[in-house]
């Protein structure tokens, strides 16, 4: 499994995903800059990572949907590459338009980092296959403007076609306001495309990837992606 | 320009004069007035500082550069330094705050080292002071976004603050030991490039404004006030580290307090090299700029490089590829003129060593204040007598209460090596480099300090040695940040010289040396000044198979107390929040119990013959077990002893709760040699009891806790 992070400038969990990704699959995983016009040779998965690129200035991910490395991912998201956008990373996503809607800032008005519990809502995706539908998984959040939002057609459709991946529940897998951390429209956490190739999702799955550091729940996203590569599914 | 209009003394006046040879001019005397100052000089506080154990088997590098480093084993140096904000936050609390967490982790930097943790000291007037979200927000509004973690901290409440706020600031940073950068490496005939962000008008002679009492109209202060941005940090960061990597640059030194003059001065100085600088090239970002604003803008993510002409095309390369202004500004050259030019003529020519070193000490004169009064007064106490329903007034006391309305705010997990985060009496992290696991402590105790001050910073540092002696860590340096009133009441410079004596001493007797720090004095409103506050952090490697965590009993576990619980009410949670005033006299340090206690500390985490340990500091010994109970989501009952209320809710004895599982309690024992150890009680069921009486339900003390 070859796994590309790409760094753009004020990318700051490039390396907790090149750590993670690399550790949990025994497979390659290296960094893109997004000046590079194009994707390593044999790249499995691109992760597109959380922080804080281009200084959030514009709007979160707005400038880095349109950098070089963009149009060489677009482009491998199109031939069903898996792309996967974490926290900031899913900004970009939906900024560039490989995933519908917008992350707003938070209702409660600030950042917030908290491991949090998520119904697992699809677990036939290349980067769920390891987890169980209606499982519940706990993986830290860290963002100030995680709160999906999409039109009311657009969530219909969503919905309708089952492309919600994760939502915030309880520790029982209800879905509940107080459970929401951040006023998410349904409590969405990440969705996918119509295809199934490209997830973006606010919590950090790299984050909770050992027991040393809080949690492993989220190692399962690399071990899934391994699982799905190896049954000859590219 | 006056001298007094520069913020020079009399005697510094004529001491650059006579140095000089000749009158000053405004440029010279504007330089040296910001050089001089209290900020840049520790000029009241030197011979202070001097009486600070420097030296210990873990320095790698003690007090002199940007910061300190430990030996944290396989050849990684752990690096870290503690400073203040304080007054900027005062003014603008967001960007005084933000500018703190900036500027210390540019100290980290500038040692070549990354910056991987963050840590905050906060002391606000009230959870309802207008700066507190400000202040809250810029913290992590800078760290979140540079990607450093705030792993820990520490938040205190006190009247005195108000107006007044404490913003402290702490980074540490992991370095190769053979990749170590210095600022005082420096050789004749090299480049000075200044590298990040463009020179502006902001924070203009801000380390001046530092070093005098703050103001009733803030509103004049604001162009001192600096504005950061941490995404050209960020960029900062990686483009100083790839150098780094790349041998690009022989010096490095951060712009913090009086920018480029401060930074390019010093280099000087330690380097023992003269330097001319031209302020013609300097990259601006505003219009018609004096030579003397140019000088000490306090403009942020900016780093200053020492660079042999050979590798300059390196450097540019680097910059250009993190979008970085990279200019040389100056040269280095023999001897020992510093020289500014600018419109092509010579606008200051100062020795090196009389800006950088030679700045006259204050003596000022120090009288001991009436200490007896305090001690022997009498508080009333109006607490509850059962002991439920004053633990339970108790943990909602600001001061006790729970910190995850500030902690949530910030990314504590950020580069993926937090072992322990925010809200445990220790924070801990891996070491990417090595794989071990680094423990940090951060303490402060001003209201033991106000009634006194050598004995409670002494036990000040114990009580920080003891925390990570808990965690299984030994404590390998400790960085400090002395905030205190003006030095020029007598009564107060006192104060600050039986505190500083007070943590020499217990530094010397348990072998922490201090190897970074800083001072800021003048805390005070025209209302009032801010009670003694000095700020420790200490750092330790765990030598323990494993950290030893708080907060993870199991039913059936024994609750131990390890050492003798004799504690005081002085200055206790217990005392202000019922008594609503502070009294008595802080216990003595005792350096021989403290030892006894660490090793038997640390003994038990080697031995992992506990499950959970927790020191007792705040709110004392039922206190400490209500936050065991709270954060393992489990009860105990524990032996009805007919404790005090000392005993209870006192602090400052050298104890420790511990959850031993049963089959260990005898290891557990053997571990402690001359540290009396006794079991109080069971872990187990869904309330905190004594005896056959329910004090509270895990529930109502969770509640009372966070709510």
């Amino acid at each position: 499994m070859k796994t590309a992070v790409v760094v753009f400038p004020g990318s700051n969990c490039d390396q907790d995903a090149v750590k993670a990704a690399g550790a949990v699959s025994g497979g390659s995983a290296v960094t893109v800059w997004h000046k590079d016009s194009a994707l390593p040779a044999g790249t499995d998965l691109v992760i597109l990572p959380g922080g804080f690129s281009y200084g959030d200035y514009l709007r979160s991910g707005a400038m880095a949907a349109n950098s070089a490395i963009m149009n060489a991912v677009i482009e491998f998201a199109n031939k069903g590459g898996l792309v996967l956008g974490i926290c900031n990373g899913f900004q970009i996503l939906t900024e560039s338009r490989l995933l519908p809607g917008a992350l707003l800032q938070n209702d409660c008005q600030h950042f917030v980092c908290k491991p949090v519990t998520l119904r697992v809502e699809r677990a036939d995706l290349p980067f769920t296959l390891d987890y169980k539908k209606d499982e519940i998984v706990t993986i830290p959040i860290a963002h100030g403007e995680g709160r999906y939002y999409v039109d009311p057609e657009g969530l219909k459709v969503l919905e309708g076609e089952g492309r919600v991946a994760f939502r915030y529940c309880d520790a029982c897998g209800n879905i509940t306001a107080e459970s929401n951390p951040n006023g998410a429209l349904n409590n969405i956490a990440g969705i996918v495309n119509e295809r199934g190739n490209v997830l973006g999702l606010m919590p950090h799955p790299e984050r909770y990837s050992e027991d040393l550091l809080g949690g492993s729940d989220g190692a399962k996203f690399w071990t899934s992606v391994k699982k799905w590569l190896e049954g000859g599914r590219r | 320009m006056n001298y007094k209009d520069a913020g020079l003394r009399e005697s510094e006046y004529l001491s650059l004069k006579e140095t000089l040879g000749r009158e000053p001019n405004d440029l010279e005397l504007r330089i040296m007035g910001v050089m001089w100052s209290e900020h840049c000089s520790y000029k009241s506080t030197r011979p202070l500082l001097k009486k600070l154990p420097k030296e210990g088997k873990y320095v790698v590098l003690g007090p002199g550069e940007n910061a300190g480093i430990i030996d944290g084993g396989a050849g990684v140096g752990i690096a870290f330094k503690v400073e203040s904000h304080n007054h900027p936050s005062a003014v603008a609390p967001y960007q005084g705050a933000a500018t703190g967490v900036g500027g210390i982790i540019r100290d980290i930097i500038a040692l070549g080292a990354r910056p991987v943790a963050s840590l905050d000291g906060l002391f606000f007037g009230s959870v309802n002071s207008p700066v507190h979200d400000g202040v809250v927000k810029g913290v992590g509004g800078y760290g979140n976004c540079i990607g450093v973690p705030t792993i820990g901290g520490k938040t205190y409440y006190d009247p005195t603050y108000e107006g007044n706020p404490l913003v402290n600031a702490m980074n540490i940073g992991t370095v190769k030991v053979d990749k170590i950068v210095s600022s005082q490496t420096a050789k004749p005939g090299q480049a000075v490039v200044i590298l990040g962000s463009k020179t502006g008008r902001d924070g203009i002679a801000g380390a001046a404004f530092a070093s005098t009492e703050l103001k009733d109209n803030t509103k004049e202060s604001r162009p001192s006030i600096q504005i950061g941005d941490p995404f050209v940090e960020k960029l900062l960061t990686e483009a100083c580290l790839e150098m780094r990597d790349e041998g690009l640059f022989v010096s490095m030194q951060d712009m913090g307090a009086a920018g480029i003059l401060s930074s390019s001065s010093e280099v000087a100085a330690k380097s023992g090299v003269g330097m001319t600088i031209d302020f013609d090239k300097v990259p601006l970002r505003a219009e018609g700029m004096e030579p003397w604003e140019i000088a000490l803008s306090e403009s942020q993510e900016r780093m200053l490089l020492i660079v042999e002409d050979a590798k300059m095309p390196e450097v540019f390369r680097i910059a250009e590829k993190w979008g970085l202004d990279a200019t040389e500004i100056g040269r280095t050259e023999e001897g020992d003129h510093y020289r500014i030019y600018w419109k092509g003529k010579i606008a200051a020519d100062v020795p090196a060593t009389t800006i950088g070193s030679d700045c006259p000490v204050i003596p000022w004169p120090a009288e001991r204040p009436d200490l007896e009064t305090r001690w022997n007064k009498e508080v009333t106490i109006d607490a509850p007598s059962d002991p439920g329903k004053a633990l339970l007034g108790l943990l909602s006391d600001s001061n006790l209460h729970c910190k995850e309305d500030i902690y949530v705010q910030y990314d504590s997990m950020v580069q993926t090596n937090t072992v322990v985060g925010p809200g445990s009496p220790v924070c801990a992290f891996r070491v990417t480099e090595s794989g071990r696991i680094c423990a940090v402590s951060m303490e402060a105790d001003p209201w033991g300090c106000e009634l006194d001050p050598e004995r409670a910073t002494a036990n000040l540092v114990a009580r920080s040695c003891r925390v990570l002696s808990v965690a299984g860590a030994v404590p390998a340096g400790l960085t400090n940040c002395l905030n205190f009133p003006s030095p020029e009441k007598p009564k107060h410079f006192w104060v600050l010289s039986h505190s500083v004596e007070g943590m020499a001493a217990a530094c010397k007797a348990l072998d922490c040396p201090v190897v970074s720090g800083n001072v800021s004095l003048y805390n005070e409103t025209s209302v009032t000044a801010i009670l003694p506050t000095p700020l420790l952090g200490v750092v330790g490697m765990v030598e323990a198979p494993a950290i030893l965590k708080s907060g993870s009993w199991k039913e059936g576990d024994l609750l131990f107390l390890a050492g003798l619980n004799t504690p005081t009410l002085a200055a206790s949670v217990y005392q202000r929040h019922y008594g609503h005033d502070f009294a008595g006299r802080p216990l003595p340090f005792d350096a021989e119990k403290e030892k006894a206690f660490n090793a038997g500390a640390l003994a038990v985490a080697q031995a992992q013959a506990a499950h959970s340990a927790r020191p007792v500091i705040g709110g004392g010994l039922l206190t400490a077990v209500a936050k065991e109970a709270i954060d393992s989501g489990v009860g105990v009952t524990l032996d009805d002893k007919n404790y005090t209320a000392a005993e209870l809710f006192g602090e400052g004895a050298t104890v420790a709760v511990y959850a031993v599982p049963a089959d260990k309690a005898e290891a557990f024992r053997s571990c402690w040699k001359n540290v009396p150890v006794e079991q109080i009680g069971v872990v187990g069921g869904e309330s905190l009891k004594l005896g056959s009486a329910t004090l509270a339900t895990v529930a109502e003390l969770n509640s009372a806790f966070r709510k």
